[in-house]
Parts: C-alpha cells; structure tokens; sequence
C-alpha cells in the first residue's frame, strides 16, 4: 500500500527536512552565532544522510556526509559559519532535493562541483564516507566444522543493562552442536548475593562451521565488559580445562573508532520548529477531500432534513433536526479547520527567493512577514505560492529601486518588502508592500496604448490604469530581466486569484512604494449565504459580501427608475435589478428587497423579490458548459433537493456581469 | 505478545521498524523523540526499546539513562541506532545503560535479529 510505503514517507520527510535545513541556514546567517541553530542544522543533515543511506538513497547520503562532518566540525569546535558556507550549503540543500525528487536526471558534476567549494572552505581533503553506505558482512562460505572451547564471564551488572546471557547462551546453540556448563567459582556467599547480579560463568563446547567472527558476533554488545576466550580445540581432543581469564577481544569492524575524535557532549535541548511534529498526524490530502465531501453531502441532507421537519410540525422531529443541524454545524467546523493551515509555511518559502533575488540583482533589502499563523485553507495555500512567488518578484525587480537610487531619493539604501496576512470578517487578506517607487503611471498608459490595449489619449482613471496591469500580455518592464517580465504575467496572477473566488487589488503612491492586496475566502468548500428569490429562481449571495438588507419601497422603485441610485442613509447607493439582469418579464410583487453588498471599494445594491434567510451553502462547481456564465460562481442544492446559483458578487459589482438571457433580455 | 518501542525522530525510520518488527509479530508503539519516548515508557511496560540518538527536545543519551533510571526498565533490552562510526557515543550509550547498537542503514534481517535476540526466538 502507498501509504505505508517507507520510502514514500523518506521522500516526504527529507523534503520537511531541508526545507527545515533551508530555514535554519537562513536564519544562521543572520544569526551565525547562535549555537542552537548550528546543532539544528547538524541534527536535520543528519537524519537525511542516516534515513537516506537506509531507503537506498545513497547518492544523497553520500553527498550529505560531507555536509554533515562541516556542520558537526562547527558545532565542536565553536565556530561561526561564514555566509560563504551557508551559500554553499544552501546550494548543497537544492542538490539533495534534486537528487531525492531524480537521482537519474541529476547530473553528478553539480555535486562535485558543490562538496569541491565546500572542501576549499573547510581547507581538508575529502573524508570518505564509506563506512555509513557499505557495512560489509563476512561472506558466509561452506567450511569444515571446526571445534571450540569457549569460556564466558560477564560483568556482574550485565543484567541490570537489558542483556540476558542465557539468550546469548541460546544463540551459540544456534551455531552448531553445543554443549553448556556452568562455571559457579565466582559465586559470592548467599548473604552477599545481589539477585540482579551475574557471578555465574559457561563454559561451552561448541562445534561449528561458522567462523571465529560468528561466535564475537554473539558477544559483541558486551564483548568490552565480559572475559571471553575462544580457543580452538585440537580435534577429538577432550574439553581441555581453560579456566583462565582472557583479556576482552578487539572491537568489531563496526566499532572501529576514531580515537583522535574528541568525545561528543550530549546534545543540548532545542526547541526547534520540529518540536510540534509529533504530536501531528499526516494525512493524504485526498482523503481530507473526501471528507470534506462526505460533510458537504451530509450538510446538504440535514437542510432537507430541517426543511422537512419544519413543514411537519411535529416537536419530536423538529428536535432531533435541531441536534442534527447542530451537530453537522460542528462537525463541518471540524472537517474544516483539518484542512486549515497556518500561512506560515507558506512565507517561509519566499525567505529563500528573496534572499536569491536580492543578490542576484544586487538590491539590499530586509524582507518582514507578519501574520504566519493565519489560517488558510490547504488547497488555497497551495495555489497562492505561484502568484505571490510573481508578486513578491515583482516587488523587488521592479518596486525596489537600486541602492543608488534610493540613497538619491533620499531613502535608506535597504528596500523593505513586507509580507502580511490578517483575518477580516469571513476573507483573508494577504498583502506584498514594497517601500519602492510605486507604479509609474505614466509608463503604464504608455505600454497599454503601445499594445493596443488602450486608445490613445482616451480618459483613463488610475484604478482603471491600474487594471491594465492585469490585461493579458501586458508588462512594462523596460527589458526583459531573467526574473521577471517573462511571458507569465500578472493576468496569470489573477486569474489564478479569482479562480479561489479571491480579488487582487493595488494601491501604490510615487516614490512610496505599491501595495498588492490578495483577499480570499477562508474556504473553497462551504460558504454562508444568504437565500433570496428572483421570480421563480432561488440564488445564494454570500454572506460575506452582504452589507444590510433593505425594504425598496414602491415610491423609490418608480423615482429610481432609468436611474438606478437608492438613497441609503444619506449615501447614494446604485442598485442592479436581478430580475431584469436574469432576463424576467413580468411584474415584480409589492414589497421588493434591496440586498446592499460590498465588493472591494464598493457598494451595490441588488433588488431581489425576497429574502428567504441563512443557508449554508455546499459549493458545486458549474459544468464546463456553463463556466463563462460570469454572474453565477457555483451552484448548490437545496434543502428541498432543488438547485440554486451562487452570485458572483465580484463579477456583478464589476458590472461585467453579461445578460444572461441575452436572447430576451428586457427592454 | 512481546511490545517494542521506537523512539526516532525520522517518520521513516519508524515507520520501517514498525513494518518488519510487525510482520515479524512483535506489537510496535511509536515515539518521536526521547521525551515522548520517556512519557510512552513511563505509561506502558515494554519489552524492547529501540531508539536513535540524534533527536531533539531529549537526544537518545538522556532518553536511555533515565529509562535505566527507572526500576521498571532495569534488565530491559534498549537498542540505540547510530550511524557514527566512532567509538566514543557507543561508550557513551553503553555508559549510559544501553544495552546494544544498530548501524544505519540497516537492513530487515537485522532489525530481526537483534529483536530476536533480546527477546528470544
């Protein structure tokens, strides 16, 4: 099964590991100081190189040893790390995921290369690693049979340690024909006999075609603290008496030891960020999906089961729906906040990109996130990384000015990019804020009429000129550096956005710097609504986008006509008639609703037929048939088992909503 | 049925020694690093306790004196995993009261082995 598979799981945690490794490289260079930070870094290269080795990863274990012994050189001696070595291990970091994700397509010349910068930097030649990868074992050949007199004596705390010497006694009888005495000389007298204590010795007469090493092999946990003499006996001959203690064997192949190594102090405490990982519990994505769709299903029946339960009246069934609603409410809670996750793990990834970026361009800058532990859906945070990974780019490609210029505009020379997520109302807003030039607006119009995507000298307002950075094709950068302004576009950017039913909106004021503002759901799966009635048809408005709900009184129904302003409490409000929008001909009722919603820096309002009430709403995606249907987001079913639209706030507000029924739309 | 703990803070790792040692028809409970391990051991008899000595929060040398610390775990088999190849943490562990070693990477049958000698065929 996939699941259990151990090397699914290598590959999974070496990637939590070097991005951890990535982090702490990071912050040591901001910190080459901190000792903590060098053991973490130690610890992570560490567990690669020993669960690498172990899951035939060979190629990345040997690449991380070398690795390993600079780190645990540092962490020794009480060194500092140069920001040249953390450049080189950072490096080192991509080639091990390289090599974890395609050992076969990575090209060896890029590791050498890597560990030849890193033994210039340790001024060493290169330690070999070979003892981790290949612990070689005796081949084990047909030979004669060969008789052995042994004589074993343990330390008389043995025991205590967790050795039983009469399993040991059991696993010589495994080698071959034994036969097993004790020798009971040592035993003190009853009164001063610790029960716990081991004073009784074997002597074994074994025959076996194993080697001498088999027979070590038995002993060698204890092989240092025990008297152990093996002697070969001379045929036939009867068990010569060898009483006599022999001093302990040399250690094992294994135990070769490097005397000159100065002995390793036990590793300090530290909280590290890996501390929490215990205490979680790793699960497929896909199955959280299929819960999440269980608990949309499941949403779906308890309204029906509440609608029916209400129309019968009857308290015993409308008590037992109450709990049931309850209960589904908690659960649906639950279920989504499994897949809610801290924003945090994404922002840790763009340290790295603008730590690249500003030495590649030669842009000093100090990169400020705030709000990691917003809380986002799983997915949604996925499919942010690429468009902020553009916006971030482009912050400091073209917002941050070079330090010269800065110093000219009388800023500092360091640029500051800041990266924050907050919670507001049912939305997330995440923001990219440089301290750059701000948008050229100038240069804006200039690209848009150049490409045709605006008439020359024709009135634009600056949030219009603004949009045009979103216009498919569209870039103002005046060359195409390597980092940006390279096909993919910020039109990629929201659409990627709007796809998660999110908006990006900009501000920016000259020579102050832009600010790029992603405001996304909490969720993709279920959202509050609320329920109305246009003629026959029932639409879900978000609740999130819904400001008040108001009365539209006959007398300013007709005043409003062709005009389409309401007066809200002194404001001037324009409303959109849903029913004509929809394409309904006949007569509206008495008493219709205006639903005022905001959307961005807007309010509209919608005049509806009636409010029905709260519904929590299981988003169902539209057909493909139906996907450029801008003013629908989604659809949803009904208590009753009925389909009702989602309204596409954004998409109404924008007033890029197309008729519907285009075909018969009301004059 | 004889019940062994792994203490490790690699996922794989554990996860391998609890495939083999399962199969083999040992129960397997799973500790991330030395404190839980400590926790686990201090709720739970066992019969075997394998463990690594790199870890955070509480490295495996501190796990396995005061595992020996405790009355219940004298005579317990504890197994530590190591890929140093230097003398000096064994003696160490050994000092500490550890009871043998593995060397990663190890292979099934040695995971096997050592399980059966510690708590017999």
């Amino acid at each position: 099964m996939h699941e259990l598979d151990p090397v699914a799981t290598f590959r999974q945690e070496a990637a939590d590991l070097l991005e951890e490794l990535e982090q702490t490289l990071l912050d040591l260079n901001a910190n080459p100081a901190a000792r903590d930070l060098i053991d973490a870094a130690f610890r992570a290269m560490h567990t690669i190189k020993g669960s690498g080795a172990m899951f035939g990863f060979t190629d990345v274990a040997t690449f991380t040893h070398d690795f390993e012994t600079a780190f645990d050189l540092l962490r020794k001696s009480g060194a500092q790390p140069s920001p040249r070595l953390i450049e080189v291990a950072l490096a080192g970091t991509d080639h091990i995921r390289a090599l974890i994700e395609d050992s076969a397509g990575t090209d060896p010349v890029f590791g050498d290369a890597i560990l030849s910068d890193l033994r210039e930097l340790l001024g060493q030649a290169a330690p070999d690693l070979h003892d981790a990868a290949s612990a070689t074992r005796e081949p084990v050949s047909a030979r004669p049979a060969v008789r052995y007199g042994l004589t074993l004596r343990f330390a008389p705390d043995v025991t205590v340690n967790g050795t039983n010497p009469l399993l040991l006694l059991d696993e010589l009888r495994g080698l071959g024909d034994c036969v097993v005495e004790p020798l009971l000389d040592r035993l003190p007298p009853l009164g001063e006999l610790d029960v716990a204590e081991c004073h009784v010795g074997w002597r074994v007469d074994l025959t076996t075609d194993k080697p001498r090493s088999a027979i070590e092999d038995v002993f060698m946990f204890v092989l240092d603290d025990m008297e152990l003499d093996i002697a070969e006996q001379s045929d036939a001959s009867p068990l010569a008496p060898n009483i006599a203690p022999a001093p302990a064997r040399a250690a094992t192949p294994a135990e070769r030891a490097d005397a000159a190594e100065p002995v390793v102090a036990a590793v300090p405490e530290v909280a590290s960020r890996a501390d929490d990982r215990g205490s979680t519990v790793r699960v497929q994505a896909e199955r959280l999906d299929r819960l999440m769709d269980r608990v949309g299903e499941l949403v779906i029946a308890q309204a029906r089961l509440s609608q029916l339960a209400h129309n019968r009246r009857e308290p015993a069934l409308q008590a037992v729906a109450e709990e049931i609603e309850r209960l589904s409410a908690g659960l649906r809670d639950t279920a989504m906040g499994l897949r809610m996750m801290p924003i945090g793990t994404l922002f840790a990834r763009f340290r790295r990109l603008v730590h690249d970026l500003s030495g590649e361009l030669g842009k000093p800058l100090e990169f400020v996130t705030s709000g990691e532990e917003t809380e986002l859906d799983k997915t949604m945070i996925e499919r942010l990384a690429d468009p902020l990974v553009h916006v971030i780019r482009n912050a400091v490609d073209h917002g941050l000015e070079t330090p010269d210029v800065r110093l000219a505009a009388g800023k500092g020379e360091t640029g500051l990019i800041r990266l924050s997520a907050r919670h507001i109302g049912a939305e997330v807003h995440v923001s990219v804020r440089d301290d750059g030039r701000g948008l050229d607006l100038a240069r804006i119009r200039a690209k848009a009429e150049e490409q045709g995507l605006l008439t020359p000298g024709a009135p634009a307002s600056e949030s219009e000129l603004v949009q045009l950075l979103f216009a498919p094709g569209f870039s103002t950068a005046r060359e195409v550096s390597a980092l940006s302004g390279r096909g993919v576009g910020m039109d990629v950017v929201k659409q990627t956005i709007e796809a998660m039913r999110g908006h990006i909106d900009v501000t920016s004021a000259p020579g102050q710097g832009s600010t790029f503002t992603m405001r996304l759901p909490l969720t993709l799966a279920i959202i509050e609504g609320l329920l109305v009635r246009v003629a026959n048809g029932r639409y879900v408005i978000p609740l999130s986008a819904v400001e008040e709900c108001i009365e539209l009184d006959r007398r300013d129904d007709q005043r409003s006509a062709g005009r389409s302003f309401l007066n809200v409490r002194g404001a001037l409000v324009p409303f959109l008639r849903l029913r004509e929008a929809f394409g309904e001909t006949d007569a509206p009722g008495e008493h219709q609703k205006v639903v005022v919603v905001a959307a961005g820096q807007s309010r509209v309002g919608l005049v509806v037929d009636q409010i029905l009430g709260h519904h929590q709403t299981v988003i169902k995606s539209l057909s493909r048939l139906h996907a450029d249907v801008g003013a629908f987001s989604g659809a949803t079913i009904m208590g009753d088992g009925l389909p009702a639209l989602i309204l596409d706030v954004g998409q109404l507000v924008g007033g890029r909503a197309r008729p519907v029924h285009g075909d018969r739309e009301a004059a | 049925m004889k019940t062994i703990l792994t203490v490790d803070d690699s996922p794989s790792i554990r996860q391998m020694v609890r495939l083999v040692l399962t199969q083999a028809g040992f129960k397997v409970e799973e500790a991330g690093d030395g404190s839980q391990g400590l926790a686990k051991a201090r709720t739970q008899a066992f019969d075997l306790v394998v463990t690594d000595l790199n870890m955070p929060v509480k490295d495996g040398l501190s796990l396995i004196r005061e595992l020996r610390g405790l009355p219940a775990y004298r005579g317990v088999p504890i197994i530590f995993l190591t890929t140093e190849s230097d003398g000096a943490i064994k003696q160490q562990a050994k000092a500490a009261g550890a009871t043998g070693w593995m060397t990663k990477p190890f292979q099934k049958d040695q995971l096997l082995a050592i399980a059966s000698k510690f708590l017999g065929a």
